[in-house]
């Protein structure tokens, strides 16, 4: 077992706790941030290798020995968008929490009734 | 009381799903032919020394357009929800502290940025990073001086140049690389611009170039979620 992925599992299981349990709009979004956190650790720690380096390919490490000295660059490469991608979405969650504040004087998602299903 | 029981039921489920995660999966030994492939070839068919930006750049690029695509979607929600025009309040000035400091570090941020997304084929970093690197340098801007206002047409001419010379570099990939290298061509190949001398700052073709324009993109936008929530 990975003790890293272990940590992005727990922090993956905390953020989902507090989206669901908690009531107000911007401790959601917490939960989400750490939701999103704890997949980022998850996702790089599966590409990782123990004992190897970065995949940039320099003096320390040269093009003929790359393939046993770096770790997967798939799961890097996939963690670096996905982490803008993240700062984007909560940057828009929390657009939508002003503007529900704007209108609703709010913060409390009880207090919405009409977006319940 | 019935809805947090419900929850951690949930929450329960999850970390079950989570467990083979945990102590089933090995942790990998070497390399899956897919990324093993990537690295050994990465460095001469694209000439880039940083293997993560090949992946992002040039063979996955694709999935890189589409990922700007979200970004430029969230950006236009927030700017959807937050944009309208809003009656001035007086705000408090920032002090003298905070002003002197931010006039020397602006621009050096903007260089450190700049630098990060021009070397990304060859160190750590590229035009995510750097991007976000600008938009901290905006938002130091905006902390000092509270009454500045942005030139939005500067900023939307920025932002659409660089998006359509992403998908323009992409097509001349298409259109121009060569198929010497038993490459083929490609959506956003890099190899129609001279390839340089492995590891100088002028090699990797067009990977610079897209990487800079990501860069461009990605702080302009960034730019405009942090204008668009100033109120």
């Amino acid at each position: 077992m990975n003790v890293t992925t272990l940590f992005g599992a727990i922090l993956l299981i905390i953020g989902t706790w507090a989206m669901l349990t908690h009531k107000n709009l911007i401790r959601i979004i917490i939960g989400f941030s750490l939701m999103d956190t704890g997949i980022h650790v998850i996702m790089v720690s599966v590409g990782y290798i123990d004992g190897r380096t970065a995949p940039i390919l320099d003096q320390a490490v040269n093009k003929a020995e790359a393939l046993y000295r770096v770790v997967d660059p798939i799961p890097s490469a996939l963690v670096l968008t996905a982490i803008v991608i993240g700062l984007a979405v909560t940057a828009l969650m929390l657009s939508y929490a002003i503007r529900m504040y704007q209108k609703g004087k709010s913060l409390s998602i009880d207090d919405y009734q009409e977006t319940k299903w | 009381m019935i809805t947090r029981i419900l929850a951690f039921l949930a929450v329960i489920g999850l970390a079950f799903m989570l467990l083979p995660l945990i102590h089933e999966v090995l942790p990998m030994q070497e390399l899956s032919p897919v990324a093993g492939n990537y690295v050994v070839k990465g460095p001469d068919e694209l000439g880039a020394q940083n293997i993560v930006t090949s992946v992002v750049v040039t063979y996955r690029g694709l999935d890189t357009l589409g990922e700007v695509t979200v970004l430029f979607i969230a950006t236009a929600g927030v700017g959807f929800l937050l944009g309208r025009k809003k009656e001035k309040k007086n705000k408090r000035k920032s002090s003298e502290i905070l002003q002197t400091g931010a006039s020397f570090l602006i621009a050096l941020i903007f260089l450190y940025g700049i630098y990060v997304f021009v070397h990304g084929h060859l160190t750590p970093g590229g035009g995510f990073q750097g991007g976000v690197v600008i938009a901290t340098g905006i938002l130091l801007i905006m902390l000092s001086e509270v009454n500045m206002k942005f030139n939005h047409k500067l900023l939307h001419l920025v932002e659409s140049v660089s998006g359509v010379g992403y998908v323009v570099l992409g097509i001349l990939g298409l259109l121009l690389a060569s198929t010497a290298a038993g490459l083929g061509d490609g959506f956003l190949n890099n190899r129609f611009l001279s390839m340089g001398t492995y590891g100088q700052l002028f090699s990797a073709g067009a990977i610079p170039l897209i990487y800079s324009l990501v860069g461009l993109k990605v702080g302009s936008e960034l730019t405009g979620i942090l204008d668009n929530m100033q109120e």
